[in-house]
C-alpha cells in the first residue's frame, strides 16, 4: 500500500506532537500522584479548561456570516502564548479551589471531587452554547507562527514548539522535586503524620502541588487546542483525557519525569498505530467499535508490564534529593 | 543542676482527653524542668501516647492548658508544635519508607530555602548551598547514631532497632529545646540500647535539651531518667526519683496486679 516518503513523515511528526502533549499531562500528574500521593481522577477537565481558555483567549470573535454558525462568549484575539498562560492560570485557580475545599478532608474526597468536576466542565461546555458553541466546538483555533511556513511543514513547526514546553516543564520540575520542595512533598506521600511530625504544613503542600500539576495539565490543554486547531467537549471524555494518561504514567514509572515522558510515547505509539492494524483485522461492522479494543490493548500491556516491573518501565529512583 | 525556681519548660494543668467513654488522660498535671530527662511511665492504656498526642497537637484537648517556654500551645496542630521547639516521636516507630536514610534526616531541619518551590528556580545557587550544609549536619548525626553506612538505604528496610536510632538521629535534626521521646527502646537489642541511653544524655548535658520519654521496659527509664512520673488511667499516680518510685507500693501494685509488662 505504497505510503509515500512524506506521508510517513506527516505521520511521525503529528505523532510526536501528540505524544509530547501527553507527556506534559503525564508530568502534571506526577507532580500530583507520583510525588505527592494526590488521587487526580480528572485529568480531562484541567484538559478541557486549558484548552478552552487558551481558544478563547486567543480567537477573535466571529464576524459575518460566521455569527449565524458560532457562539462564543468572547473572543480575546490575543497571542498564543498569552493563551498558554491563561489556559495555566484558569486551571490553577480551579485547583486552588478544588484543594480548598477538600485537601483537609480524607484523601477519597478529592478523588471524587476530581471526577464530578471534570465531568461537570464537559458538560457545562456541551449544555451551555453561548460560552463556547456548545457540541459543536470552536474551530480554526489560531495557530502560532502559522503564516510563516508553507501549510505542509507547519507541522514540525508546532513540534519544535511543543518540545520547548515540554523542555522547560521537565527542566523547571526536576529542580523542584529534587530540590527541599520536593523531598516534603514525597515526605507528604509517604506519611502525612511524620511529615507534619518534622514541621511540614502538609495542606499548603498539597494545595501547591496540585496548583502547579493542574498548571502544567492546563498548558497541555492549550498545546493540544493550538494543534488540532478544532476542540468540542466530546474530545474531553474520562477515557481519552483521564484514564490514558494514567496508563502512560504508570506504565512508564510513577515518580519519575523521564518515565513520564517514556511512557507518553509507548501508550500514544500503539494507541495511534494500533487503528491500522485493528482496522484491517477486524470483521466488517464492528469497525466502530476498535477504539474499545484500544483501550483493552492498552489495559492488557498495562498488566503485562505491571507484572514483571511493578514500578513502571522506570521507576523512582532510590536517591531523589540531588541538588 | 535544676534549682527549684527554674520555671518548667513544659507545664499541664487539668489537661482532659476522652475517646468517648475512654478516659485516656482524666485531668492531669505536670510540670517539666528544664534541662532534666523526665520519666514518663505506667502500664499499657495509661494514658501516656494520648498524653504525647495531645501536647504535640496531633489530638485536640478537651480541656485544660499546656505552657511550653510559658506560652500557650494547646490550640498548635502538629507542624507548629514543632516550629516552637517541640519534636516527639512515635511509640511505633513512623519513617518515610520508600526515601533513604539520608533524605529522612534532611527533610527535618526547619525553614529550608529550597522548600519554597520559586527559589529552587531563581536562586539554585542559595538553594545548593544550603542543601550542601543540611547533608553536612545529616551524616554527622547519622556517624554519631552509628548509621553512617546504611545512608543510601531505604528507610523501610531498616532493622527495630536500626529504626529507633533514625529516630533520634532525626531529633537532633530538628534542633529542639524538649522532645517527646515514646518508648524510644522499643525493639531495641542491649547495644542499640546503650547507644540509645547515651545520646539521650548527651542531648541534655552537651546541647541543653529537654527530655520527657515514655518507657514501657524498666531498664532505660530507671537509668537515665529523673525525676519520674508514674500515670495510671489517665491520672498521675506517683512523682519522685527512680528510687522512690520504684519502693512507692501504690506503683508496685499497678506494674505487678496490672496488664504485666
Ligand atoms: N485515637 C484513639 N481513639 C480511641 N481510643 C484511643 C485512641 N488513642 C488511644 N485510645 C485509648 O485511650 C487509652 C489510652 O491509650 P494510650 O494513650 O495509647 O495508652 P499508653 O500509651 O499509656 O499505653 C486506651 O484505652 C486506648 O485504647
Ligand atoms: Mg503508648
Amino acid at each position: 500500500m505504497g505510503m509515500e516518503i512524506g506521508g510517513i513523515l506527516n505521520f511521525l511528526v503529528s505523532f510526536a506532537i501528540m505524544a509530547s502533549i501527553y507527556a506534559i499531562f503525564s508530568m502534571g500528574l506526577n507532580v500530583h500522584w507520583g510525588y505527592t500521593g494526590l488521587l487526580n481522577f480528572g485529568i480531562a477537565g484541567f484538559f478541557a479548561v486549558g484548552a478552552y481558555t487558551s481558544a478563547l483567549v486567543t480567537s477573535p470573535m466571529p464576524t459575518g456570516v460566521l455569527t449565524n454558525y458560532v457562539k462564543q462568549a468572547f473572543g480575546l484575539n490575543l497571542p498564543f502564548l498569552v493563551g498558554v498562560v491563561a489556559a495555566a492560570m484558569v486551571s490553577g485557580l480551579i485547583a486552588a479551589l478544588i484543594g480548598l475545599l477538600t485537601l483537609r478532608l480524607s484523601e477519597g474526597y478529592l478523588a471524587i471531587s476530581t471526577i464530578g468536576i471534570a465531568e461537570s466542565i464537559r458538560i457545562f461546555f456541551n449544555n451551555e452554547s453561548w460560552l463556547a458553541n456548545g457540541p459543536q466546538g470552536l474551530i480554526g483555533l489560531p495557530q502560532p507562527l502559522h503564516d510563516l511556513f508553507p501549510p505542509g511543514y507547519y507541522n514540525y513547526v508546532y513540534l519544535v514548539i511543543v518540545l520547548a514546553f515540554l523542555a522547560v516543564i521537565y527542566v523547571a520540575l526536576e529542580r523542584g522535586i529534587r530540590s527541599p520542595w520536593g523531598r516534603v512533598l514525597r515526605a507528604v506521600r509517604e506519611d502525612e503524620v511524620m511529615a507534619s511530625a518534622d514541621g511540614k504544613n502538609v495542606f499548603l503542600f498539597r494545595l501547591q502541588a496540585l496548583i502547579l500539576g493542574a498548571m502544567i495539565m492546563g498548558i497541555g490543554g492549550a498545546l493540544y487546542a493550538h494543534f488540532s486547531a478544532a476542540i468540542q467537549p466530546s474530545v474531553f471524555e474520562p477515557l481519552f483525557g483521564t484514564f490514558i494518561i494514567w496508563a502512560m504514567l504508570t506504565l512508564g514509572g510513577t515518580g519519575n519525569n523521564k518515565g513520564a515522558i517514556l511512557g507518553s510515547f509507548i501508550v500514544w505509539a500503539l494507541w495511534s498505530w494500533s487503528t491500522f492494524v485493528i482496522l484491517k483485522i477486524v470483521p466488517r461492522g464492528f469497525e466502530t467499535r476498535a477504539p474499545f479494543i484500544r483501550y483493552v490493548l492498552i489495559g492488557l500491556l498495562l498488566v503485562i508490564i505491571l507484572l514483571r516491573r511493578p514500578k513502571g518501565i522506570i521507576g523512582e529512583e532510590r536517591q531523589v534529593s540531588r541538588f | 543542676m535544676n534549682s527549684p525556681s527554674d520555671s518548667p519548660i513544659l507545664s499541664l494543668r487539668g489537661v482532659y482527653k476522652y475517646f468517648g467513654g475512654i478516659k485516656a488522660v482524666d485531668g492531669f498535671s505536670l510540670d517539666v524542668a528544664p534541662h532534666s530527662i523526665t520519666g514518663l511511665i505506667g502500664p499499657n492504656g495509661a494514658g501516656k501516647t494520648t498524653l504525647f498526642n495531645v501536647v504535640s497537637g496531633l489530638y485536640k484537648l478537651d480541656s485544660g492548658e499546656i505552657r511550653f517556654k510559658d506560652e500557650r500551645i494547646d490550640d498548635l496542630s502538629l507542624h507548629q508544635t514543632f516550629h516552637k521547639g517541640l519534636c516527639r516521636t512515635f511509640q511505633i516507630s513512623r519513617e518515610l519508607k520508600l526515601m533513604t536514610v539520608l533524605e529522612n534526616l534532611m527533610l527535618v531541619p526547619p525553614n529550608q530555602e529550597g522548600e519554597r518551590l520559586w527559589r529552587t528556580w531563581f536562586f539554585p545557587g542559595r538553594v545548593k548551598d544550603q542543601e550542601g550544609e543540611i547533608r553536612e549536619r545529616a551524616l554527622e548525626s547519622l556517624r554519631s547514631t552509628g548509621l553512617f553506612h546504611l545512608r543510601d538505604e531505604y528507610a523501610g528496610s531498616l532493622s527495630g532497632g536500626q529504626k529507633r536510632l533514625l529516630e533520634l538521629a532525626r531529633t537532633m535534626m530538628a534542633g529542639p529545646e524538649l522532645i517527646l521521646f515514646d518508648e524510644p527502646g522499643a525493639g531495641v537489642n542491649p547495644s542499640e540500647r546503650l547507644t540509645l541511653a547515651d545520646r539521650i544524655r548527651r542531648l541534655v548535658s552537651e546541647e541543653g535539651i529537654t527530655v520527657l520519654l515514655i518507657g514501657h521496659e524498666m531498664e532505660l527509664v530507671m537509668d537515665v531518667c529523673d525525676p519520674i512520673v508514674v500515670m495510671d488511667r489517665g491520672k498521675k499516680l506517683a512523682e519522685g526519683s527512680p528510687e522512690e518510685v520504684r519502693s512507692d507500693p501504690r506503683v508496685l501494685e499497678v506494674y505487678l496486679g496490672g496488664a504485666g509488662s
